[in-house]
């Protein structure tokens, strides 16, 4: 409300406005901030060659699997514990599809429900042993890490490499939507989509503001927030352009959208995600005005398993197969991506929105290093280091803030 | 100074943001006495025993530590330890799953080398064990003694260390009567071994029985130090001096002529915590009538807090026996969830861990507890919280800028404004406010009251838990008084002097 009184009115003060936000909002926008530096440096040193259409396309389908752990991850991390377990239940789970398709013809869509289902049963049971049972989050999940590890030995260690051929499957990973028409070799669904897309986010900003407004809350100024609103747009539309240029929107950038826009409606919208956000800020607290924190506790890891589940179709279908050791390593980008997404360290805060940026900022890295042919020794330093400085940086912003 | 002062410890005082818990304190202590130290709660004793013990550093507060004659200066609880001064709090520091002998050699292991001396340690710890009567093998883990046996560790390990003068904190305070009687012979054999003590104590007659000089506390300050030696003390001296104040009407009145019926009866309820195997409240009996405040007193560790989070859902996990009836009904209330169902609220007295998630704002907060409220197949009305949160910082003036303010950011009066609004949107007939004044300024503990008035006005029941004496006795209609996990009387009207409260307190 100072704000607004001190500076909405005056042009003359939007230099000043633009510090404050700056300093009050360092922590998200520091996250947009280093995504457009790498998207900078790499630009640069791969001559555009890491924005050309494919290249971006490429980057952001990779991407589909790990964003989808780390919206999970997120709300694990909000509720203060971890889930270590994450990469090999991927694994697992992509090779079960692989399983039920070939040796049991399947058909592609009772696979995944059934692949859907077993992740919920997985998150269930690692609910049950941290919240009932008490057993600590770290040792539950490392020992889940083992149990898949070995699980996903055991069921392809006969055949090896299982080969998938079902093609709907395939093209959750690997597909584009239909286009309506071409024009100019543009894929014009994409564009269209794209559109309305930006027109939904412009209008929802304006609607929430007016809100703000109505009940004198804090806001940012008419010409920062056309700022803003003008600068997410064009970023927006430029990604949607570029893919447009190259095969328009993939299956998984769709599945992804799905599910984040259904986790930030439940984490904003809904006493479930008001619930997570109060367990995570002070349990006890929560306990004692009526929540049940157990409860929320095998939600929150169900959840996870649906997504890890999820993830491993997207991670199968990507390859067109099921490996011995799929998966492996997954846990930490999404960790690492929800934490360089704004979580803090401390549990209680965090958004589903972030988390994705931060894949997206860990998914431009590794992206831009291989592109450079950065060797991988080198690329898990950088990317160690990236992760402890998004902390750091986050316990200190906090640390000034009290 | 006297020569026969082992310590004198002048004009200390100590600040805490907003607060002057210690002002212009002096206490000397003669050599080889034992010294108890009384007053009510937040008198400030435990703040003067942890400024003597270096807890609070040198630096931190005004005024000089003579000690041995010399002026101390301790940066730390390991500078006055190495001078002699060793402190047992009411939490014991001990490790459960340790045995007895590296109990009391923990942090100043015997070494030959780089190793520690077994064979060593265990003779001394023998030696140390006998001289607090316990003759139990020191190779013993200390988690298979009881709690008096315990404490008795505790002071070997002081002894270890080679103390001279022993400071502890309410020692008895979680004992029973042999153990406490046990305590007290330790403390006299020491004694004549030529050891200090200083005991903190809210038990009168344990203090009358052992004390040689007793000095007493009140706000702050040092009101009188009594020499048994000089003359016969009694307990009605003690209890005048710890509460003599003037009473000042800084109670609203409130207009109820009859109060309803009960809603609220506890019938023979017991707590045992079963990790210690102690029990924690004795067959308490207690109602609540429609319309009324109910305050219940004690001193710290009366059990006044287990009681309330024992009905409330009983989260402290102990095992309960006895029966609760709402509104004349039989009720069974596992957890908070059914507790609050029934129409029981609870207002933590620690309301930063309990009550409240500090890095969400006003608004949330006040929610919280009752979200169902506000959403329709789960999703949440915004704008309809954020009318509910606007009218509750209205009606009862939470002060922030808006009710998006972050609740960590606010004063704590308002913190408690904010607790209290949670639950007053849940809207029960019975409330719980446990210590809801604590560590709030005058003014706003004026706007509580006058809260607390209005909502008995409309038909609430409160139950009170408070410290302050005044406080319990200007805001309730009826008073019960706690000591040892057990109701020790019933006071109503005129009986509800301070004095007779302390009496009750310190059966």
């Amino acid at each position: 409300m100072n704000l607004v009184k001190r500076m909405g009115t005056e042009v003359v003060g939007f230099g000043k406005e633009t510090g404050v936000l700056l300093k009050k909002n360092v922590r998200d926008y520091g996250m947009f901030i280093a995504l457009a530096i790498i998207v900078a440096i790499f630009s640069f040193a791969t001559d555009g060659g890491f924005v050309t259409a494919r290249n971006m396309s490429n980057l952001i389908n990779q991407m589909g699997y790990i964003g989808v752990l780390a919206v999970g991850m997120t709300l694990i991390l909000i509720i203060k514990y971890i889930d270590l377990s994450v990469g090999y239940v991927v694994g697992f789970s992509g090779a079960v599809a692989a399983i039920l398709m070939k040796s049991y013809n399947m058909g592609s869509y009772t696979t995944i429900l059934a692949v859907l289902a077993i992740g919920v049963f997985i998150g269930l049971v690692y609910g049950y042993l941290v919240s009932k049972v008490g057993v600590p989050a770290f040792v539950t999940t490392l020992a889940g890490m083992l149990i898949f590890r070995g699980l996903l030995l055991l069921i392809t260690e006969k055949t090896g490499t299982i080969v998938i051929k079902d093609k709907a499957f395939n093209a959750i990973g690997q597909g584009y939507i239909p286009d309506i028409t071409k024009v100019d070799g543009l894929h014009i669904l994409t564009l269209i989509i794209g559109v309305v897309a930006i027109i939904g986010m412009i209008i929802s900003s304006i609607i929430k503001r007016r809100n703000l407004k109505k009940y004198n809350f804090e806001t940012i100024s008419l010409p920062m927030f056309i700022l803003k609103c003008t600068f997410v747009s064009i970023a927006f539309g430029y990604i949607v352009w570029t893919l447009s240029k190259f095969n328009g929107l993939s299956w998984t950038v769709v599945i992804l959208a799905v599910v984040v826009l259904i986790y930030s409606f439940v984490m904003n919208n809904t006493t479930l995600g008001r619930h997570i956000y109060g367990v995570g800020g002070n349990a006890e607290a929560a306990e004692l005005s009526g929540v049940s924190v157990k409860k929320i506790t095998c939600i929150v890891y169900a959840s996870m398993g649906l997504l890890s589940a999820l993830a491993g179709i997207l991670y199968a279908s990507r390859f067109g197969s099921a490996t011995t050791t799929g998966g492996a390593g997954l846990e930490l980008e999404a960790i690492a991506a929800a934490y360089v997404g704004g979580v803090s360290a401390n549990g209680g805060i965090g958004k589903v929105s972030g988390s994705i940026i931060g894949a997206l900022v860990m998914a431009s890295l590794s992206n831009g290093m291989n592109l450079i042919g950065t060797g991988a020794s080198l690329q898990y330093i950088i990317k160690g280091a990236i992760l402890v400085t998004a902390v750091i940086f986050d316990v200190m912003t906090r640390k000034k803030a009290h | 100074m006297n020569s026969n002062n082992i310590l004198e410890m002048k004009a200390i005082t100590k600040t805490f943001p907003g607060v002057k818990a210690l002002n212009n304190v002096n206490f000397k202590v003669k050599e080889g006495e034992i010294h108890c130290l009384v007053g009510e709660n937040g008198a400030g004793k435990s703040t003067l025993m942890k400024v003597l013990s270096g807890v609070y550093p040198h630096g931190t507060y005004e005024g000089n530590i003579v000690y041995k004659g010399e002026v101390q200066q301790f940066k730390n609880i390991s500078d006055s330890e190495a001078t002699g001064i060793a402190i047992i709090y009411q939490e014991l520091a001990l490790f459960p799953e340790l045995t007895l002998y590296e109990n009391i050699y923990f942090g100043h292991e015997i070494k030959k080398g780089i190793t520690i001396n077994q064979n060593e340690t265990i003779i001394k710890a023998r030696e140390m064990l006998q001289k607090v009567r316990i003759n139990i093998n020191p190779s013993t883990k200390l988690k298979e003694l009881g709690v008096g046996k315990q404490q008795l560790v505790e002071i070997a390990k002081a002894l270890s260390k080679d103390v001279k003068l022993l400071i502890l904190d309410e020692p008895t305070a979680a004992l029973n009567e042999d153990d406490s009687k046990n305590l007290l012979e330790i403390l006299r054999d020491l004694k004549k071994q030529g050891v200090t003590s200083i005991m903190i104590s809210h038990k009168l007659k344990e203090v009358l029985s052992i004390a040689d000089t007793i000095t007493i506390l009140r706000d702050g300050k040092t009101i009188c130090s009594l020499d048994k030696r000089e003359h016969e003390i009694t307990e009605n001296e003690i209890i005048k001096n710890m509460v003599g104040r003037e009473i000042e009407n800084i109670y609203p009145p409130r207009n109820i002529e009859q109060f309803g019926d009960v809603c609220l009866e506890i019938k023979g309820w017991s707590a045992v915590e079963h990790k210690m195997n102690r029990k924690m409240l004795d067959n308490i009996n207690v109602n609540v009538k429609k319309g009324e405040i109910i305050g219940i007193a004690g001193l710290m560790g009366a059990g006044r807090t287990e009681l309330a989070l024992s009905i409330f859902g009983n989260t402290t996990g102990y095992k309960t026996q006895g029966e609760i009836f709402v509104d004349g009904k039989k009720v069974e209330l596992r957890n908070p969830r059914e507790a609050i169902k029934a129409g029981i609220a609870y207002v933590s007295e620690d309301r930063k861990r309990n009550g409240l998630i500090l890095i969400q704002d006003i608004k949330q907060n006040i929610t919280i507890a009752n979200l169902n409220e506000l959403a329709k197949f789960n999703v949440i009305n915004k704008n309809k919280e954020i009318g509910v949160a606007n009218s509750y910082k209205k009606s009862i003036n939470i002060k922030a800028p808006s009710i998006e303010q972050k609740v960590g950011n606010l004063s704590g009066g308002n913190q408690q404004k904010v607790s209290i609004a949670k639950w007053l949107y849940v809207a029960p007939k019975i409330l719980i406010l446990d210590e809801p004044t604590r560590g709030i300024d005058v003014g706003a503990k004026y706007e509580i009251y006058t809260i607390m008035n209005k909502l008995v006005e409309e038909g609430m029941s409160i139950i009170m838990i408070s410290s302050e004496l005044l406080e319990i006795i200007g805001m309730s209609d009826r008073i019960y008084v706690m000591a040892e996990g057990k109701i020790t009387g019933e006071l109503h009207g005129e009986e509800a002097t301070e004095e007779n409260i302390m009496k009750l307190a310190t059966v």
